[in-house]
This record gives C-alpha cells, structure tokens and sequence, in this order.
C-alpha cells in the first residue's frame, strides 16, 4: 500500500506537468508540428538568409536598392495597399451580405468566396488579362471611357485584389456571425440612427478582425506573382512588382541577388503580421477584459 | 404613460406566438409578465418595443398609437436579459449612448451629459466603475449599468425582458429588492418578463400571466394566488393538491376518498384543487372530509414545515404538499410512514367542463361563494 503511493507520489512529481493534462498525445502531437513548421517554414526560410549572408554588406544594399527594384518596391507596395484597402471595404461588404441576408444562391456565394484560394494563380491572371485586355469584355467597356486596366498598375491592383479578397471575408464573416442581436437592439432602443449602430456598436467589433483580413491581403498582395505577370505587362520602371524582380534575379542564376530581395519581402512581411497580432492582442484584451 | 394593448397577434412560420391579445398597463406600475417559455410573453413585450413587428393590432402608449413607429422613436428603455452592454465603450460612455445618440439639437452638452452620467451611476450605487470596461464588472453590476443606460434618456416606458435570469439565486434577490426599491421612489411605467413565479408574485404590482399566445388572467399577485382563475395558473403559481373524481350528492368522491361539497347542485367528473395552506392534518378524518394519506417526507427547514404525503386508498397525479408550523409540528409530531387525514378549510373545484372554479369554504360554510367571478 504505502510502495505503490511512493511510486505514485514520485512519478507525479516526475511528470507533474503532463499528469496534469486530460488529453493525451501533448508530447507527440507538439513534436510532429514543431518538426513540420522547421521541415516547410523555417529551414527554407534559414537557407534564404544563409544564400544572403554570402554576399557583403556592400553588395547586399547595391542589389536591393538598385533603382529598377526599388521602383518596384514603390509600385508593388502601393498596388497591394490600394488592393487591401478594395479588400476591406468589398470584402466586409461581401461577408455583411453573406451573414446578414438571405437570399437563394447564398450557398454557392460563398463557396465562390473562396475561388480565388483554390484557382491556380496564373489561371486567374491569364483569365483577368482575357477579361482586361483591350479585346476583352471588360477592356471594351473600359477602354471606352478611357480607362485602361491590362497592363498598367491598375491591372496589378485587379490581380492583388482577386487573389487576396478571400483572407478579408473569411476573417470578417465569423466575427459577424458571432454578434449579439442584442447589442445592435440595444443600441437602436436607445435611439441610435443605423448609420450611428453600424459606427458605434458593429463597427468596433469587427475592426480587430477587418485589420486581421486586410493585413493578410496586404502580406500576400506584396508576395503575388503568378496572376500578376500576365497582367501586368512588366514594363521597366512602371509594373513592375518585387516577386517579378527575384524570378529575373533567378533567371540570371543570380541566387544571391535574388535571395537579397526576397529576404527584404520576407522582413515586411513578418514585421507587419507581427505587429498586427501584438496590436490585436492588446485591443481584444480590452473587449474581453483580462 | 400606461400602455394599451389592442388584439395583437403575432405568428413565427405557423406558430400562433400572440392570438389577439389584449391588455391595459397602467401608468407608473410595475407589471409582470409571467408564463412558461413559449407562451408568448417576450414576444409581446419586444412588440411594445417597437422591436418585433405585430401581425394585427395596436400599440398605445397613453392615447397615441405607436404601432407604426420605429424602436428608436418610441422612447423606451429596454434591458435584456445578458445586459448587452458594448464591450468596447466605458461604463460612462456606455450609460451616455442614449443621449449621445439624440438629434444634435436635443442633445445636451457634454458637461450635461457628464452630469447626468454621474448622477445615474450614483443612482445605480456604483459610482466608481464609469472608466471600466463591462467586462470587468460582474454580472450584477452589469445588469444596473444596463439599466441606468435604459434609463439615462428619461424613457416613457421600462420594458425588462427576463432581467435577472442570467444571475445567480443570491444577486436575483438582491436585485430584485433593489429595483423595487427604485421603482417605488420614481414610479416609472414598467414591464417586465419573467418565468419565475416568485420574482414576479415579489416583485410586481399587477401580474399578468400568459399562456399559449393568450392573457390567462390578470390581477395583483396576493388575489392571483389566492384566487386563480383557471386550472393552468393554480398549477403554474406554487404547488397544489388535487382529488379528482365524481360529484354525486353534494360529495366529491373517489375510492376510499371523499369530500363533501355544501351548496355543489352539479354532477359529474371535477376536480377539487387545495393549496398546500389551505389544508391541515388531523389523525382522525373530519365530517367534511375523508382523506387518507400516508406521510413521505419530512422537511424542516424554512419558516414552515413541509410535509409530502401520498394518498393511501385513492389516486392523485402529483404528491401532496401540506405546511404545518414548527409549533404544531411539535405539538403533533408526524412521523414519516403513518397515516394522516388532510382536512381542508378552503377548496376551489373546476367541474368538467368549466374554465373557472367555484370555490368551497367549509371553515365558514355560510360563506360558500359560487363563484369567483
């Protein structure tokens, strides 16, 4: 009796952070992600830097500020905030209508919604640039007011934009389908016009999850490639985006000035999407109260 | 301003909520509505509000009809049930939306609104949380800030949809006691729903209770229990005890057991309903009645004695409940397994057929009444 309490005794101490869990399989499960995330995320992601770190400092700055790709930067970073800005506002439509309204069709909507995600990249980009070209049917139209979409910066805005649209709704729809009636009925009984519920009560709680969805759509936007380069047009100087510049690095079998460029993509990138999750971490701290 | 309800009916994808209900709440009293769920009272009371839409019928609030007018034009206030408080917004900013939210040029100053935001947060006994966030507050003191938001823009009308359901048993009451308390200093027009029939017997001036889509019966609570209208609302208020059987000869009777019933001409199957207060426990059954029942438990706590009997030699639905005071229960000392007769002092009988009951006195049979009505 007293041996096998002083076994148990013991072994709960030994393994006083796992006897405590219901679930088993912490260990493994853990292990398994943990090994996946360094297989696919981090190990290219080492070797990324580490095809950098041959080049000197010197050569480093020359590749990445060289004036074509840092024109590139320029047009890549303000077609994928004006495609992230289309996003928001198109995106938080789309889920306000999928969420709120019914209507026949819905299912299949929604389903749609998510195109963009399982569409190979360049299947959308040589469909947009049918659709934009001067021929097509939406380049007639356009075109005809003046307006040229295929290869300007408008058509990258297009490409970003419909690649990307998916990670705004997909964000947003949840976090609306979780408010409370209550809240907005609330809020009119004491007198509220529409416009004051929607900028007051509904607003508030589905910014956390907007700027979520839109900085998705903005780290993506700067990454895309495939859909891009058929309607872009690539003109040096003009459209040109970043991802474009690395595939014309590795054409060159210049490994090193290409990973130079990616390296800098990788770093905004990661800045942004860190930054956004501290920021939301704090704001929803706030709703939640903890 | 009191209210009136005229024939309001409301049906959800065939299901009949409200069936021409109508109803008149007076000004300044706090009126509960009372039902099981399904019987239709919250729907009725998000129809005063103006946020349900009614299928026919009106909605006056004084002499103006409002059923056309939107929620947010016919000044009420509304609480609900799990407060509904803006997460995002302070305690202060939450009780000032209301006035915030009033045409520019209603709206007074933000000095006046500060004011007024003190004063009602002085009022709801919580001066100190105006920077909080609901979140932190516990669900009591969220249910006041929600109220003193309902109240902030002076409504015409108080409208509670179940205001103390989502708290626990020990912050109900207290609550409860409190918001009694503020009513009997302000006299606001109130209404609130309810399925509990203590709250709202404790609580309220006038209870209305509901069933079904329909107005079971209205009355202030001491005349609601003691004189039911009808067979649902004794078997919704409190526990009651029943003998059914045949009336033949002015005696109610079935199996070993029988009632006599002085002054019953009818016959035929009814049914006798007693209040556990109305019946006492003899060891020797009475001239008037033979009722036989064997003692099932015994339970002391409280400021009476709760004795459950079942009946020995004749059938009843339910177990019987008779109160017996901690004197008498000394005095007499029931044990559990004997048998004992109940003996009533006041019946109410529905005989078949009949939606209302008569009632019996055989304490005072010269005061036999024929009926309630």
């Amino acid at each position: 009796m007293s041996t096998t309490a002083n076994v148990s005794a013991a072994s709960g101490r030994r393994f006083a952070g796992r006897s405590k869990r219901v679930l088993p399989g912490f260990g493994l499960s853990l292990g398994i992600s943990l090994f996946f995330v360094s297989l696919v995320l981090l190990l290219p992601l080492t070797g990324l830097v580490l095809e950098t770190s041959g080049m000197s400092w010197d050569q480093f700055w020359f590749t990445v500020t060289d004036p074509r790709v840092v024109e590139s930067y320029k047009v890549t970073l303000l077609t994928a905030f004006a495609a992230s800005i289309f996003n928001g506002l198109f995106g938080l439509l789309l889920a306000w209508v999928l969420v709120r309204y019914d209507f026949p069709g819905k299912r299949l909507v929604d389903a749609v919604v998510d195109l963009p995600f399982a569409l190979p990249t360049a299947v959308a980009g040589i469909t947009l640039v049918t659709l934009f070209s001067e021929s097509g049917w939406y380049g007639q139209l356009l075109s005809a007011v003046g307006i040229e979409v295929a290869f300007t910066p408008v058509g990258i805005v297009i490409a970003m934009a419909f690649t990307s649209i998916p990670f705004v709704v997909r964000t947003v729809q949840p976090v609306l389908e979780e408010l409370s009636p209550a809240d907005e009925e609330a809020a009119v009984s004491l007198g509220a016009t529409d416009g004051r519920v929607f900028r007051k009560v509904i607003f508030p709680s589905l910014w956390p999850a907007m700027v979520t969805g839109v900085a998705l759509s903005f780290t993506r936007s700067l990454g895309e490639f495939g859909a891009i380069i058929f309607i872009a047009g690539n003109t040096p100087y003009v459209s040109e985006v970043t991802s474009l510049m690395i595939f014309m690095r590795l054409q060159e079998y210049d490994y090193a000035a290409a990973s130079a460029i990616a390296s800098l993509v990788l770093l905004v990138s990661l800045v942004l999407l860190f930054s956004i999750n501290l920021w939301q971490g704090r704001y929803l701290r706030r709703l939640e109260g903890h | 301003m009191s209210i009136t309800i005229d024939q309001i009916s409301k049906n959800f994808d065939g299901f009949q909520a409200l069936d021409e209900v109508s109803l008149d709440i007076p000004e300044g009293k706090l009126t509960a509505l009372l039902g099981p769920s399904g019987s239709g009272k919250t729907t009725l009371l998000r129809i005063i509000a103006g946020l349900e839409s009614s299928d026919g019928g009106r909605i006056l609030f004084g002499d103006e009809d409002v059923s056309q007018l939107h929620v947010r034009d016919r000044n009420i206030g509304f609480v609900f049930q799990h407060y509904a408080l803006f997460k995002h917004l302070t305690v202060a900013e939450n009780i000032a939306f209301g006035l915030e939210s009033l045409p520019r040029k209603q709206r007074p100053s933000k000095t006046e609104i500060q004011r007024r935001v003190d004063e009602l947060l002085d009022m709801i006994q919580l001066p100190d949380v105006a920077k909080r966030y609901p979140t932190q507050l516990s669900g009591g003191q969220k249910q006041r800030v929600a109220l003193a938001r309902a109240l902030a823009t002076r409504p015409r009308i108080l409208l509670l949809d179940e205001p103390f359901g989502a708290l626990d048993a020990k912050v109900r009451k207290d609550l409860r006691r409190w918001l009694r308390a503020l009513h009997d200093e302000f006299h606001f027009t109130s209404v609130f729903v309810t399925h509990d029939q203590e709250e709202a017997l404790e609580l309220s001036d006038q209870v209305v209770v509901m069933s079904q889509g329909q107005v079971e019966q209205v009355n202030e609570p001491a005349s609601l229990y003691a004189r039911p209208e009808s067979r649902f609302v004794f078997d919704f208020l409190g526990q009651v005890n029943t003998l059914s059987g045949a009336v033949r000869g002015q005696k109610l009777s079935q199996a070993d057991a029988w009632v006599s019933l002085p002054g019953i001409q009818a016959e035929g199957e009814a049914q006798l309903y007693l209040r556990p207060h109305e019946v006492q426990l003899d060891r020797s059954p009475a001239s008037h009645a033979k009722l036989p029942l064997r003692i099932e438990s015994i339970s002391l706590i409280g400021s009476e004695v709760r004795i459950e009997l079942t009946p020995e030699g004749w059938q009843s639905n339910e177990i019987w409940e008779v109160g017996m005071s901690h004197s008498e229960f000394a005095r007499q000392n029931p044990a559990r397994g004997e048998r004992w007769y109940a003996i009533p002092d006041v019946g109410h009988l529905f005989l078949a057929g009949a939606n209302h009951p008569r009632s019996v006195n055989w304490q005072y049979p010269s005061g036999i009444s024929a009926s309630n009505q």
